[in-house]
């Protein structure tokens, strides 16, 4: 009988599959699809202190192997997930709820870390540091080292549960961020956020996205999650989650011998509703093909 | 929703760009305004597209070739298989009590509408359909309509067929509610230039057209809303286009 069970930050799950954020919306939604309990965890939709309409249409833009959004953190405030959201989901949902937040300055950081700290419901925190520091020129906290070192060593002083620092690709030395990171306090990095990029529409010959740059994701960029991850598992001590192109049960087992402790799945979800409860379905024999008996055995495993 | 492999059993061009396509499928629940979400062999995301007609067994959609998705879908011979995303929006609400409802329709928006209208006739409702093309060489589903006593008013934009201009132009009182679906600027016509309540079936660039990924977010009276999801048919009360122009 194979054994998919790992652990993240001390909590046990019964598989490393995790939706990723904002491909799964609050993951209640899928419940009407398809029993969420087969699910590892669920990192609900980015949450930031107030609330947020998010960009102007079109978001969204096709692309070879994947597509990009520019969503802009469409969401109701954290307050307003805490009361309505995350009740909603833990009715139809008994396993690991991450709460991402993302923030404009170290202080909403701090106000939505505390919040979500509260609510005995969530198991996980994911700061999305892939945001503009609006009180720092607007440089994106997760590209810089000092920045993000503030943030997080700013949240872990609040933070009440175990903390999850989610790593932007768009820098030049990944691994030096993560260990930051892990040097102020963080309880484990996942990784990769969007890569940044753009289309451009031949007929009107501007940016199909209004914002015009948007966030890469999907198939495509599997092989550059995996270069980070196996990277970022050489550099820090604490568990890496891989983000990134995952899409079937070799993603996952390939995803964790390059370090990861488990995976999120996200733009799959946007392609197929069933993706993730298919890829749990075929784990098992995948495992069996490649005689993996205890899944978390192959963590780290092509180091 | 519901996720099925369907047959093709047609794919014609049957006006410039204009393709007609019916899919097998098992029995489904749909209604008049809903979508489907086709996976495209090629492409990451799935194509939207309105459903013109269904029975038990069968869906068939109108669709144009907008880019290279559609174009590639234009390719799909007879006896494929299509894996489809069946039953997507919130369709058209027919409950709304009236007894000559006005349809207007612009270009690919049209499809949608003859479900509608097949539905409010069968429900003993006396709708009049509005129907504006480019040029006559477009204007698809008029034999549809009529063949089942709907009476169609055209217009096309270069006079080739009915009135010369604008479809909105065709709306005169005599209509006791609304229903529209077709390209913005339509839409935002027929919203300023309608008398009584009625519903706009809007069109947004989407994700995943099942509410997850919330790409396609408009904002209404009532805060954000996906057009996937909550939509894409909206009530008129609903938008905030007045506030906007």
């Amino acid at each position: 009988m194979a054994d998919t069970r790992v652990k993240l930050c001390g909590i046990t799950l019964k598989n490393p599959i995790i939706a990723a954020s904002g491909t799964f919306g609050y993951g209640y939604e899928f419940a009407e699809y398809y029993d969420i309990n087969v699910l590892g965890g669920i990192s609900i939709k980015g949450t930031t202190k107030n609330s947020r309409f998010g960009n102007p249409t079109p978001r969204i833009a096709e692309c070879y192997g994947g597509l990009i959004n520019s969503v802009g953190l469409q969401n109701p405030g954290i307050d307003k997930v805490i009361s309505e959201e995350i009740p909603r989901l833990k009715k139809c949902f008994e396993n690991l709820i991450i709460a991402n937040i993302g923030g404009f300055s170290v202080d909403e950081f701090v106000y939505s870390v505390e919040k979500a700290g509260e609510c005995e419901d969530i198991g996980i925190i994911e700061l999305n540091v892939s945001c503009p520091n609006l009180h720092a020129g607007g440089i994106n906290f997760g590209t810089s080292p000092v920045e993000v070192g503030k943030v997080v060593s700013a949240v872990k002083k609040v933070a009440k549960k175990p903390l999850m620092v989610k790593l932007t690709p768009n820098v030049t030395d990944i691994a030096e961020i993560a260990k930051v990171c892990e040097a102020e306090g963080a309880d484990g990095i996942s990784l990769i956020n969007t890569l940044l990029g753009m289309r451009i529409d031949l007929r009107c010959r501007k940016p199909v996205i209004a914002n015009k740059m948007g966030g890469f994701s999907g198939k495509a960029v599997f092989p550059v999650a995996v270069r980070a991850v196996y990277q970022v598992y050489d550099a820090v001590k604490i568990p890496v989650v891989g983000i990134g192109g995952v899409s079937s049960a070799r993603d996952v087992i390939e995803m964790m011998l390059a370090g990861a402790s488990c995976v999120q799945v996200g733009s799959a979800n946007l392609v197929n509703p069933f993706a993730m409860k298919e890829i749990i379905e075929e784990l098992p024999a995948v495992m069996a093909e490649y005689d993996i008996n205890t899944l978390s055995e192959i963590i780290g495993g092509a180091h | 929703m519901i996720k099925q492999n369907c047959r093709v059993t047609e794919n014609t061009e049957i006006a410039p760009k204009f393709f007609r396509m019916v899919l097998e499928c098992e029995k489904v629940s749909i209604k008049a305004g809903q979508f489907i979400n086709i996976t495209v062999d090629g492409f990451y995301l799935r194509r939207p597209i309105s459903i013109c007609d269904f029975d038990d067994r069968t869906i068939t959609i109108i669709y144009k070739i907008m880019g290279e998705g559609t174009a590639m879908l234009a390719k799909t011979p007879s006896g494929a298989y299509l894996d489809c995303l069946i039953g997507l929006g919130n369709g058209f609400d027919t409950s709304v009590k009236c007894e000559t409802p006005l349809i207007i329709g612009g270009g690919v928006g049209a499809p949608p509408l003859f479900a509608l209208a097949k539905k409010l006739a069968a429900d003993g409702k006396k709708p009049k359909v509005l129907l504006g093309f480019n040029t006559s060489q477009e204007a698809i589903l008029v034999k549809e309509f009529e063949s089942r006593n709907i009476p169609v008013v055209l217009a096309t934009l270069d006079g080739t067929a009915g009135h010369k201009g604008f479809v909105t132009e065709l709306i005169e009182s005599g209509y006791d509610y609304f229903y529209a679906c077709g390209p913005l600027p339509m839409l935002k016509a027929v919203y300023n230039n309608t008398e009584t309540d009625g519903q706009l079936s809007l069109e947004e660039r989407m994700g995943c057209g099942f509410g997850a990924c919330m790409g396609c977010s408009i904002m209404t009276k009532g805060g954000a809303k996906r057009v996937c999801k909550e939509g894409p048919v909206f009530y008129k009360e609903e938008l905030l286009w007045q506030t906007q122009e």
